[in-house]
């Protein structure tokens, strides 16, 4: 168990700079979830926590050794990767003992090692099979057995569900979070998908171009969004953005409001055509179409009335749920 | 697989079997002339049939030959393929290895320097490498033999070729997994690679069995002759004549390694075709 902490943490490969300093203390037995849009530097992030690329600058201290010039093996991390990167050849009890063999455990203790965590990820009946005669669900497990075995102090997850389809995917996303509950052992998760953050993270990095846009409580960070990136990132469908120009009483710079915040009403703030409804059973996706051609989404209950294509309707919001954000995209207080 | 029926079949099968019977009839024919006797053959018309000194003939070119016995041939010629197989193959590995997974300064250069040698065949640089062989003493030794064919830019290429295809992620795993690159080149890459490595082996087997130009130049005693040479050796010059049941017979035996690596292998070779493990 351990804990980690990023001091300034940068990289650049050549002259564009993909990390440009984060700073974070995760505790011991924390879920964080790195999460941002493809290309923004996660898996750098995470990769020079693991020690498969050198920062550039600043620091990574794990149980607060300095481990900067420490390789992967001797970090005490074990990492699952997005297209799980079992070894071919060797069965699933071998692609788990690998590590444990280099490292010398005894024979007997491996064994019963990888049978531990066989039980606990349901892959006993596998244990003899080659990844390729395994479904895409028992590779990700036996990816995840891989690094439990180790015992490491931090897991690293590199989009570990990205390539599972749908159904399996919210599966296994229960099954993390439970055996990391069970485990108790500080892990950093990189996902693009922000319901998967949501639901695990304990704390989550929201990035953005190599930024941490902002830190903390998936629902601290929904209910009250550092940034006009991260109020448009996290929470599906997205908040929607309207010019402060458009407004009455409202400064310059754009404000944002959740689907959820907004009402369709007779007399609203501004007008908006209806371009179409989704009926999705338990609530209703209104979109609409403002003056100036800003898509506009509303969040309604079912049981409300649903309004016909074409048809022009007022919105209205209360103006304590809206988020002012300035030219920059920095929420205004 | 494309289905044919009624003439279609018979056709296809007819052209094999006219195909198979034109190429095997030679074999068939040195066959026949190796279980005969000198007379049976020199005086025509010749038989299709074999005769009954198989044991015989065979007894005495392996034991005698008529330079030198045809078993110590057989011995240097399997040296000498079995030398050059795996050692094309063990250098072409390591190379390999070393151009995919190590940032060294002159890595692209030693690439292309490797690539070059592709357009320099045996022949081209055989007089430079004889002198060279030469002055190492090496003349009429397996050393002499292996050393010059050993290198092959055409395996460090497949293997380059086939290690890009390793996803990185599975290095860094291995990393990960506390394996330093020498471990996980033989505990992970080395298996990967088994198929593509017995599909060479059987293609440089036969490369290196069947050299003719370069024994010849180095191999002047008798003993350390190889068997593909060896037959050209026992033509007779000048108005001896020829012992043609013992050559036929020589043919038939330097024939047969080869056959039985190819069968050997076969399995290997083809699940190296029909299956991905990646
Ligand atoms: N080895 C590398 N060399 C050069 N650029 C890289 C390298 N690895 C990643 N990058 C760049 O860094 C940026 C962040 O990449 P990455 O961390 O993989 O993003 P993410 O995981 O968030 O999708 C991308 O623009 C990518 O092109
Ligand atoms: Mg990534």
């Amino acid at each position: 168990m351990a804990t980690v902490t990023l001091e300034n943490l940068k990289k650049s490969f050549g002259k564009t700079e993909v990390i440009q300093g984060i700073d974070i203390d995760i505790a011991d037995g924390e879920f964080v979830v790195i999460v941002g849009p493809s290309g923004c530097g996660k898996s750098t992030l995470l990769r020079m926590v693991a020690g498969l690329e050198t920062a550039t600058s600043g620091e990574v201290r794990i149980d607060g050794k300095r481990v900067n010039d420490v390789e992967p093996m001797d970090r005490d991390i074990a990492m699952v990767f997005q297209n799980y990167a079992l070894y071919p050849h060797m069965s699933v009890f071998d692609n788990m003992a690998y590590g444990l063999k280099i490292q010398k455990v005894a024979k007997p203790e491996i064994a019963e090692r990888v049978q531990t965590a066989a039980k606990l990820l349901q892959l006993e009946p596998y244990l003899q099979r080659k990844p390729r005669e395994l479904s895409g669900g028992q590779r990700q497990r036996v990816a995840m057995g891989r690094a439990i075995v180790r015992k490491p102090a931090v897991f690293l997850f590199d989009e570990p569900l990205s390539n599972l389809d749908a159904k399996l995917r919210v599966q296994m996303r229960l099954e993390i979070k439970a055996l990391q509950r069970e485990l108790g052992v500080t892990s950093l998760y990189v996902t693009h998908d922000q319901v998967e953050a949501m639901t695990l993270a304990d704390r989550m990095i929201v990035m953005n171009a190599g930024v941490a846009d902002q830190i903390g409580a998936p629902l601290d960070v929904y209910a009250d969004p550092a940034t006009e990136f991260v109020a448009g990132f996290i929470g599906s469908p997205p908040t929607n953005f309207i010019d402060a120009a458009l407004l009455d009483g409202e400064r310059a710079g754009r404000i944002g409001i959740r689907p959820e915040h907004v009402r369709l009403a007779e007399q609203g703030r501004i007008e908006a055509v209806v371009v179409y409804a989704e009926a999705l059973g338990a609530e209703t996706l209104v979109h609409l179409r403002a003056g100036d051609g800003q898509q506009i989404t509303v969040r309604q209950e079912s049981g409300l009335a649903i309004p016909t294509e074409g048809q022009s309707c007022g919105l209205a919001w209360d103006s304590a749920q809206v988020m002012r954000f300035d030219e920059a995209g920095l929420r205004q207080r | 697989m494309v289905e044919k029926r009624g003439t279609g079949l018979w056709l296809t099968h007819l052209g094999l079997i006219v195909g198979i019977a034109f190429i095997f009839f030679p074999i068939w024919l040195a066959f026949v002339a190796s279980t005969v006797e000198q007379h049976d053959i020199v005086r025509p018309p010749m038989p299709l049939l074999p005769g009954d000194k198989f044991f015989e003939n065979y007894a005495r070119a392996l034991t005698s030959g008529i330079n030198a016995p045809v078993a110590t041939m057989l011995w240097n010629s399997l040296v000498m393929a079995m030398g050059i197989a795996l050692g094309k193959i063990a250098i072409s590995l390591l190379s390999a290895f070393a151009i995919v997974y190590f940032r060294f300064p002159g890595r692209q250069l030693f690439f292309w320097l490797i690539f070059l040698t592709l357009m320099l065949p045996v022949e081209v640089r055989i007089v430079p490498t004889y002198e060279v062989i030469a002055n190492f003493g090496m003349l009429n030794s397996y050393q002499g033999l292996i050393l010059p064919l050993i290198a092959s830019a055409t395996a460090t290429f497949l293997f380059r070729q086939f290690f890009m295809t390793v996803p990185d992620e599975l290095a860094e795993a291995a990393r990960v997994d506390g394996a330093k690159p020498m471990r996980f080149f033989f505990d992970i890459l080395l298996p990967m690679s088994r198929t593509n490595i017995a599909a060479l082996f059987v293609i440089l087997f036969i490369y290196g069995w069947n050299q003719y130009l370069w024994p010849l130049l180095i191999t002047t005693e008798p003993e350390m002759n190889t068997i593909v040479m060896g037959i050209k050796q026992m033509f007779p010059s000048g108005d001896d004549f020829a012992h043609w049941p013992t050559i036929m017979a020589t043919s038939i035996l330097a024939m047969v390694p080869p056959v039985i690596v190819v069968i050997g292998m076969q399995k290997l070779f083809i699940r190296g075709l029909v299956e991905s493990e990646k």
